[in-house]
């Protein structure tokens, strides 16, 4: 009998504790290895790598799982794209760079249940023929490098990978690489190039990784989360994943909600919990009460926000988040309430995005420090109705004409901005011009 | 671009010393060769620069870009030009002490603004400045990836969250007399629960 799955926009039930895959993620057990044997990791590796390759695939891909790093590309579908029984050296690369601003969640993987993640990048590098994996870490994450270098010298010291992983015949080495302080990395192939000793800028695409990836070897890029849920997806079955969440949007995912909430945290949840929900039981809900609700960017900075009547009911996944004009993204939920100016918000972003612009490509380049400048103006009110319809112009212009998403990504805040607070923006400047 | 970490610019000087790395870091080189595939030495160069910062008193010299090129046998511009584009490695001498605060719009929204104010006072410094007892730099960075524990700010190595004015203070005056301080939360959270 084939499971029945909710359907996008059901609404569903708080996640219980006995489905969550991270058991520690805020850290109050054991991290290491102690701690992870006693929550399942490694129980039956050598089981799980006893199976064929393809049927690890067949297996992720029936789970329905979709990439955690932003993009909500099927894991399983990403793996089967990889070449099979080449000869070559295959290349699995963890993305731990972890740097859209509103993003907390591998942190917290990484630095309190890192062996969810070791034991995952083995499985996932058998999966895809890899004999060699990189975690590429954010720089900035000193403390969760350490922890993490800590988990993968005990999973050498006991035999869980290396030479003959966990007695499956396989050889499987792991090794981290830090970043040092480039947003740009996150994006894959910047990332390969950096790995590779150079400056992080992307590659053009095609060639994919899948074919041409690290040291031009067939690779696949996935983010800490994806990665990390793995192991217990095989272990309980796709189909205990598929009946968390709806259809196409299954599973636990974790949400870091940060900003005007009385409480900010990191949690892991149902894919699919009503924003709301999320807000008010997880986080004692807004500053000021709910009503006080400005905007909520539900995804990461790259999102458009959500003004304060979609919030009251867009469940918290890829379609239904898509659907009302924005998308789950990497989960950062950033909380606006009206005590603060949401041009000023953007405006930060703005900055962000011109600062981590890598320069390739001129809409990019220019396009971001022009769009700062003029959202400093219209911080200030002095931009006038024409203008903030230049402004909405020329990210348009940006949007789509660039090598990579970070211009796509610097356009949407502001074009979400001009959407729904353009009149807001406009008595701005009125107010200015009777001052003066 | 990446980077123009605010202060600390692209023009690379000199530090007039022979930069020539310590026999502990001749190991670690090896070790750190040996990730890589053969033939793909290049791979160790951000590595290296994080091993040169270290042992430079915390910035990156002309002379540690000449023995890194040499040691990887890379030309001295590859070198340049990768530790001139990541922000992390500092491009001038800074302070014993770091401090890099988050401005971006998670952080801002609770408050970043009176942190960084606290800052500048506490330390005698402005953004982008070094103090003149050199125990201080300054600088105002984009997101840290703490997002559900802002305001925060990184101190070398080390992140200091959930801040307020109070809290802020009490870290730059430990610093100021040689106390150690708590790292993370500064509210007594463990991680990022609901606390
Ligand atoms: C500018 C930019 C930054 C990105 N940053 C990250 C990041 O920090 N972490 C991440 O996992 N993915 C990031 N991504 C997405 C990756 O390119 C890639 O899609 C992802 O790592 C794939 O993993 P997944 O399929 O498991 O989601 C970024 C993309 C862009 C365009
Ligand atoms: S869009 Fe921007 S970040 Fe991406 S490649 Fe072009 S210049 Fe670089
Ligand atoms: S915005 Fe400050 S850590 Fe993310």
């Amino acid at each position: 009998m084939s499971l029945a799955l909710k359907k996008v926009g059901e609404v569903q039930k708080m996640l219980n504790e006995k489905d969550k895959v991270f058991q520690n993620l805020h850290g109050f057990q054991e991290p290491f290895i102690e701690g992870a044997l006693k929550r399942g990791s490694w129980s039956n590796t050598n089981e799980i790598l006893s199976k064929d390759q393809n049927d690890i695939i067949e297996l992720v891909k029936s789970s329905q799982l979709r990439g955690r790093g932003g993009a909500g590309f099927s894991t399983g579908l990403k793996w089967s794209f990889m070449p099979k029984n080449t000869g070559k050296q295959h290349y699995l690369v963890v993305n731990a760079d972890e740097s859209e601003p509103g993003t907390c969640k591998d942190r917290e993987i990484i630095r309190n249940d890192p062996h969810t993640l070791v034991e995952g990048c083995l499985i996932a590098s058998y999966a895809i023929q890899a004999t060699k994996c990189y975690i590429y870490i954010r720089g900035e994450y000193h403390h969760e490098y350490v922890q993490l270098e800590k988990a993968i010298e005990e999973a050498y010291e006991r035999g869980f990978i290396g030479k003959n992983a966990c007695g499956s015949g396989f050889d499987f080495d792991l090794y981290v690489h830090r970043g040092a302080g480039a947003y740009i990395c996150g994006e894959e192939t910047a990332l390969l190039e950096s790995l590779e000793g150079k400056k992080g800028q992307p590659r053009l695409k095609p060639p994919f990784p899948a074919g041409v990836g690290l040291y031009g070897m067939p690779t696949t890029i996935n983010n800490v989360e994806s990665i990390a849920v793995v192991p217990t997806i095989l272990r309980r079955g796709s189909d205990w994943f598929k009946s968390i969440g709806a259809e196409n949007n299954t599973g636990t995912k974790i949400f870091c909600i940060s900003g005007n909430v009385n409480k900010p945290c990191t949690i892991e949840e149902e894919m699919g919990i009503p924003l709301k929900e999320l807000v008010e039981k997880h986080c004692d809900g807004v500053e000021g009460g709910w009503d006080n609700l400005k905007a909520i960017v539900p995804g990461g900075s790259s999102t458009p926000m959500l003004p304060k009547n979609i919030c009251e009911s867009v469940l918290m996944n890829f379609d239904d988040l898509k659907a009302n004009g924005s998308g789950l993204g990497t989960a950062g939920v950033i909380v606006v309430n009206k005590n603060n100016d949401i041009a000023e918000v953007i405006e930060r972003f703005a900055h962000f995005y011109k600062h981590e612009s890598c320069g390739q490509c001129t809409p990019c380049r220019e396009g971001t420090g022009w769009m700062h400048r003029m959202m400093q103006r219209l911080v200030r009110g002095e931009i006038s109705p024409e203008q903030i319809e230049l402004l909405e112009n020329v990210t348009k212009q940006v949007e789509g004409h660039t090598i990579c998403a970070l211009g796509d990504a610097a356009a949407w805040p502001i074009q979400g901005l001009i959407k729904n607070f353009k009149s807001e923006l406009i008595s701005k400047y009125n107010k200015k011009l009777k001052a003066s | 671009m990446s980077g123009n970490h605010p202060g600390l610019s692209n023009n690379f000087s000199r530090s007039g010393e022979k930069f020539s790395w310590s026999k502990d870091n001749l190991r670690s080189i090896k070790n750190i060769i040996s990730k890589y595939p053969k033939g793909r030495e290049q791979s160790a160069v951000m590595p290296l620069l994080y091993l040169a910062q270290e042992q430079n008193n915390n910035w990156i010299s002309i002379e540690c870009i000449e023995t890194i090129a040499e040691t990887l046998n890379m030309p001295k511009i590859r070198v340049t030009e990768v530790a001139s584009f990541y922000s992390m490695y500092n491009t001038r001498p800074v302070g014993e002490n770091l401090v890099q605060i988050c401005r971006t719009s998670p952080c801002w929204l609770r408050g970043s603004n009176k942190i960084t104010k606290t800052i500048c006072k506490e330390t005698n410094c402005e953004i982008n400045d070094t103090s003149d007892d050199n125990k201080f730099t300054v600088v105002e960075v984009e997101c840290l990836g703490a997002c559900s524990n802002g305001p925060m700010i990184q101190i070398n190595n080390d992140f200091f969250e959930d801040l307020d004015e109070e809290s802020t203070k009490k870290i730059i005056d430990n610093i100021k007399e040689g106390k150690p301080n708590v790292i993370g939360s500064q509210k007594g959270r463990r991680s990022s629960e609901n606390a």
